[in-house]
């Protein structure tokens, strides 16, 4: 039998229409349609500046859109769903006089939780999560990665139905990376809807069912990551013994070979087609690899190559502070 | 609402706990002894000065017996006036009462000299800068008055009452003036901290977690009530140790004179009022204060509110005996006075329904103050005006 909560519970965690924000003139967010269903990892793919931290803020509710309208499980009001919401800026900040375990139960405390309860969990978590020895340590005698951790078990500590990280992997060593990876797959496996903001694809890659890129304020796609990769054909990488013959039909007239091998996108007739006609044409195949495009190369086709540039100028830059701090 | 309220304790919890279990909140309660003992030096150091010019030495040429009859005369209306009232004499023996050049003694003597008392008795003569002159001619003329008449003034026999009407009166005013400087010296002191609150949550980036979690107004109400918090636990500790102090200092509380709602509905109204004051103000800088960045902004802001508070004060001191005129109508509605006017009413006036109108008033007002600093915030600092929403409400406006 069917409760009627559940008949009327919201089927999407995330529902905009058409929302829009200006900053002075500026346009930061134009016109974005976005719907993310519940249970799922969602990525948010797009450069410095695109616009991802502005429509998650709007999307919580920190900000008010100047046109369109957001839902947030089935709300339109975020901040009475605060309680089922868990949320890490990009910008992350403790009180830095606060004991750890402290700060962990004020966040619990600030969505509903009881601060009892808080400490208690926020001591357990952070046993777990090999801080045992900090629980009791103020925030600024913590170091910068066990400051983001604490932060991080905080926008959870109250179990959260939804949970937003804005940029979650900045300022991450490797290590730390993996670890956030297994919480969020963690989170997921749970039934917790995550949504993540990026500008490394490959994070995206790993972790999400479905993304969205945005570019310039707009969000030029949308849905599965198989769905992104498919906009662009296979590629092949073929070595042959012979460089003519029959089997030349069979592949791009344009592709010319680089010694004797052969770089092509894969004829939309499909793999057979092609695998017959070089081995009944003698090709001499002496290795072949079709290579389904990442989500990289989809990213460039959706977004543009000026975008993909910046994304990467992004990366370097973070490794390089990575560096500095490191 | 009630979520609101949670929210609001949530903020104001932590707030509370993080001031009061600092240690500069330490220095916060020994924050008043330091004018205090500055103060009290100050005005020890002040008396002693203005004693020591006010006390003024008036030189006596007259003959022996004549100077004499003057100096008694001075004794016995010491006895009545009190020393201070009356100035000392210094007989200078070596003067000629009727030396027309007896101005050029008043630098040559050792003691300074405000004036000389020459001629005699009946017709004396006083010698002096104009304004000394002025100032002592009166007392002069009395004390050769009373010289010459050679008796002790009038014993006059006294009946004291507990009160009269017009030292009921002027008691009640003085205790209304009492309570409003005390009223604004505690908002001066305490309110102005709030300007500075939101920057700790604004540089640690914690707003954004805030913001995200909780409704700004629980955010704003939960500081405001937090340093609210902190402000009446430094009142309790500063005034009981100002009881005990007085207690021990003068044996037992002095009897002070009662204003018309009695003491202990006046101390509960200095409380609630105090709290109004410090909420209104308070709320209005935690606003201001909201938009500023760093401490440097905080203290620039500072000043304008700070004279605004004074402004506000001297509306409420002027209209304290103005009861019922409009001037003290205007600073019993107007938000800001409110609290200090109506602090002066508690003093001289005995009905008490117009206080809980007052105190439901400025609760609204701060209410009002702070869903505006709210506004501003979202839309100065969080950058999230609602531009769409307020374009169509003037397009409906317009049709």
């Amino acid at each position: 039998m069917t409760s009627h909560a559940q008949v009327n519970a919201p089927v999407n965690a995330i529902e905009a229409h058409h929302i829009v924000k200006r900053f002075d003139g500026e346009t930061a967010v134009d016109g974005i349609d976005l719907t993310i269903k519940k249970g799922s990892i969602f990525g948010i793919l797009g450069p410095n500046g695109a616009g991802k931290t502005t429509t998650l803020r709007m999307l919580l509710g920190i900000i008010d859109p100047d046109e369109g309208e957001r839902f947030l499980l089935g709300s339109p009001d975020p901040i009475s769903k605060a309680h089922q919401v868990g949320y890490l800026p990009e910008e992350r900040g403790l009180y830095q006089s606060m004991k750890a375990y402290d700060a962990i139960a004020f966040m619990g405390a600030l969505r509903g939780l009881p601060l009892a309860e808080g400490r208690k969990r926020g001591r357990k978590m952070m046993e777990d999560h090999g801080l045992g020895d900090a629980v009791d340590k103020q925030i600024r005698q913590l170091s910068k990665g066990m400051a983001q951790t604490v932060q991080l078990l905080g926008t959870i500590v109250h179990q959260p139905d939804l949970i937003i990280l804005d940029e979650p992997f900045s300022g991450l060593d490797a290590l730390n990376q993996g670890k956030l990876e297994r919480l969020i797959r963690g989170q997921a496996d749970r039934g917790v809807t995550v949504i993540f903001s990026t500008h490394v694809i490959a994070h995206a890659e790993r972790l999400c069912e479905e993304i969205a890129i945005v570019a310039n304020g707009k969000i030029p796609f949308t849905g599965k990551v198989s769905t992104a990769r498919d906009r662009l054909r296979p590629q092949v990488h073929l070595e042959t013994r012979n460089l003519d013959g029959a089997w030349r039909s069979a592949i791009p007239a344009d592709c010319e070979p680089l010694g004797h091998n052969w770089h092509f996108t894969l004829p939309e007739s499909g793999v057979e087609p092609l695998l017959r006609a070089l081995i009944e044409g003698d090709a001499g195949i002496q290795s072949l690899s079709i290579e389904r495009p990442g989500l990289h190369d989809a990213f460039v086709h959706i977004a543009g190559e000026a975008v993909a540039k910046k994304m990467e100028e992004d990366l370097a830059a973070d490794a390089g502070l990575q560096g500095e701090a490191a | 609402m009630i979520e609101t309220i949670r929210a609001a304790f949530v903020i104001a919890r932590r707030d509370f706990a993080a001031i009061i279990f600092s240690k500069s909140f330490f220095f916060f309660l020994l924050g008043p002894l330091f004018p205090l003992i500055i103060g009290i030096a100050a005005g020890g150091l002040g008396q002693q000065v203005r004693q020591d010019i006010d006390r003024p030495v008036i030189g006596v040429a007259l003959d022996e017996r004549q100077s004499a009859k003057l100096v008694d005369a001075r004794a016995a209306l010491a006895k009545n006036l009190g020393n201070n009232a009356i100035p000392e004499l210094l007989l200078l023996t070596d003067v000629n009462p009727t030396d027309p050049d007896i101005g050029a003694r008043l630098d040559t003597e050792a003691k300074p000299l405000t004036a000389i008392i020459s001629g005699s008795l009946e017709a004396p003569m006083l010698t002096g800068s104009e304004q000394d002159v002025k100032r002592w001619r009166g007392k002069v003329a009395l004390l050769s008055e009373t010289a010459l008449s050679g008796s002790d003034p009038v014993a006059v026999k006294t009946d004291f009452v507990a009160a009269t009407g017009s030292s009921k009166k002027r008691t009640q005013i003085a205790t209304a003036q009492g309570g409003q400087i005390i009223l604004i010296l505690l908002t001066m002191i305490l309110a102005g901290m709030v300007l500075s609150n939101l920057v700790e949550e604004k540089t640690n980036k914690i707003i954004e977690i805030l913001a995200a979690a909780i409704p700004m107004d629980a955010i704003f109400l939960g500081k405001l009530f937090a340093m609210l918090g902190m402000a009446l636990v430094g009142i309790t500790v500063w005034s009981s140790l100002g009881f005990i102090g007085v207690s021990v200092i003068s044996a037992g509380m002095p009897n002070l004179p009662a204003p018309a709602i009695g003491w202990p509905l006046f101390c509960v109204l200095m409380v609630l009022y105090f709290s109004m004051a410090y909420l209104l103000l308070g709320s209005l800088f935690l606003g201001i204060g909201a938009m500023a960045t760093t401490v440097r902004e905080v203290q620039t802001l500072s000043m304008p509110v700070t004279m605004g508070q004074l402004l506000v004060f001297f509306l409420a001191a002027l209209t304290v005996t103005k009861l019922g005129e409009p001037l003290e109508w205007f600073a019993v509605v107007f938000p800001f006075s409110s609290p200090f006017a109506m602090i002066a009413r508690a003093a001289q006036m005995d009905n008490i329904w117009q206080h809980g109108l007052a105190l439901i008033w400025q609760a609204i007002f701060t209410l009002i103050i702070i869903r505006f600093s709210v506004m501003l915030f979202r839309r100065n600092v969080m950058k999230s005006g609602n531009s769409a929403r307020k374009k169509s409400l003037l397009a409906r406006i317009r049709g």
